[in-house]
């Protein structure tokens, strides 16, 4: 893996993915060591993410490296009009490895082979999330003790939902089993249903949260924009079949785990919180390790 | 000899059964505006095995299959014959690339290749029921009924 861009889950195998997992679990036990000392990364953020941000900048932070770049595309060149290559062409003088978030769909691809140096990509559009895939990964590993025959039900906006997409073609590497549970407009592209019938994997498609609840081991919440639904009225209808209550986990199966990539806002009750199956803060907190691992493989580190 | 709908060349390659409306993007793609040999262009001819066809004919050139392969997103049909002394020596047909550079805009507004002064780059998905591409850079799959060619 060193020298080699994380542009899309894809980029890396299942063997290469499990080895971050692997060196993840040791910066779990130990996250502070003095590994990136003199190391200079830059964070390109050409659109404004607190979260993933916060969580790469505390990664490398806590490991010693230097963080160079900016936090939104307005305190940068592109301002001015400069093109992405020339933007990237430059950063590549100044630092060993970058971190980029781009709001186009393919931009840190593009980046990568404008670069010399490797390219972690933080999140391009509506296209590719790998490092929040392989967190995910991670919490899912942590929670079921293994990755092999889960079955997972994704729940929300699966249409426009990049972190449902990759993850999906990331657990397709385990032969899990998956139910996609969302109106029929905002269900799972075709893309990932002819993926999965390649790989020769079981998925259903399901309109109501209720009825997979009492079969999955991973229930993967998402958001569901309100405005995607072209009438208000038509959300208020059918929210009781998106959102998660207390009182629907009462089937669930003992090892079920809640995730979701945050932010949440009304797509699960606050009275999951403190059941044990949510998990999604946990999740949050893996995304340090995660990145501390990826970040440190990608330099020869690890 | 069987009489030409369009004129004999002695030697050169012709490019036939191209359905009609895309005469012009073959041109393009293959970028015959900027050839100065003699190409002698006919379109809109009844066909057998098209509605409408066109026929392109160009004097002294011979296309590498790479290059000829481009045309298959408009022209899957074209046949290609090499003339020599006025005599057709090889006939081939044109095979979908794997990969195409260029030439496909990615109707995916989103997508960076539209926003920055890059080629565009398509997998080729599948060529059996109608081509499926892939693009490089936003990963989206398209069929050939959404393509743009630049
Ligand atoms: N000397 C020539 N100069 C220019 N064009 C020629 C010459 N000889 C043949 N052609 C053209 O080359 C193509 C292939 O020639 P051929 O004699 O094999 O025609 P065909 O039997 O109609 O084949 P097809 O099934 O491809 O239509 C035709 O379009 C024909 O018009
Ligand atoms: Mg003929
Ligand atoms: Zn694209």
């Amino acid at each position: 893996m060193k020298n080699r861009s994380l542009v899309s889950i894809c980029d890396y195998n299942k063997d290469e993915q499990l080895k971050i997992l692997e060196v993840s679990k040791e910066f779990e036990k130990k996250p502070k060591q003095r590994l990136l000392d003199g190391f200079v990364i830059a964070s390109l953020f050409f659109e404004p993410s607190t979260r993933t941000r916060l969580s790469f900048e505390s990664a490398i932070n806590m490991l010693g490296g230097r963080i160079i770049g900016f936090t939104d595309a307005g305190s940068s060149s592109v301002k001015k009009g400069e093109s992405l290559r020339d933007t990237i062409r430059t950063v590549n003088n100044y630092s060993d490895l970058i971190v980029m978030r781009h709001p186009l769909d393919g931009a840190a691809r593009f980046a990568s082979e404008v670069a010399d140096i490797p390219i972690i990509n933080a999140g391009d559009g509506a296209n590719q999330h790998p490092t929040q895939t392989m967190l995910d990964l991670y919490t899912i590993m942590q929670t079921q003790n293994k990755l092999e025959n889960l079955k997972v039900g994704f729940v929300g906006d699966l249409k426009y939902g990049r972190t449902v997409h990759s993850l999906t073609q990331a657990l397709a590497n385990f032969n899990c089993e998956f139910s996609f549970v969302a109106p029929n407009f905002l269900q799972i592209p075709t893309q990932y249903k002819e993926f999965l019938d390649e790989k020769g994997l079981k998925y259903e498609t399901l309109a109501n949260i209720h009825e997979v609840i009492p079969e999955v081991d991973i229930l993967y919440m998402t958001r569901i924009q309100r405005e995607r639904f072209s009438d208000p009225q038509e959300y208020e209808k059918v929210k009781d079949a998106y959102e998660l209550k207390k009182s629907d986990m009462e089937p669930a199966k003992k090892n079920m785990k809640v995730l979701h990539p945050l932010p949440r806002v009304n797509e699960i009750n606050i009275d999951v919180d403190s059941m044990p199956e949510a998990y999604y803060f946990q999740q949050a907190l893996n995304g340090v390790f995660v990145r501390q691992a990826i970040v440190s493989m990608i330099l020869g580190i690890k | 000899m069987k009489e030409l709908i369009v004129s004999a060349i002695d030697t050169g390659t012709v490019i036939d059964h191209i359905p009609a409306k895309s005469v012009m993007q073959v041109v393009r793609i293959l970028g015959l505006e900027d050839f100065e040999n003699m190409i002698l262009i006919g379109t809109n001819f009844d066909s057998k095995k098209l509605i409408k066809k066109g026929i392109i004919k160009v004097k002294g050139k011979f296309f590498k299959p790479e290059t000829i392969n481009k045309i298959a997103l408009v022209a899957p049909q074209a046949t290609l014959t090499i003339i020599e002394d006025y005599n057709v020596k090889n006939k081939t047909i044109v095979e979908v690339p794997e990969e195409i550079i260029g030439i496909v805009q990615c109707p995916n507004q989103n997508c960076i290749t539209n926003h920055e002064e890059m080629n565009s780059e398509f997998f080729v998905v599948d060529k059996t029921n109608g081509i499926k591409l892939k693009c490089h850079f936003c990963e989206k799959t398209f069929g050939q009924e959404e393509m743009k060619i630049l």
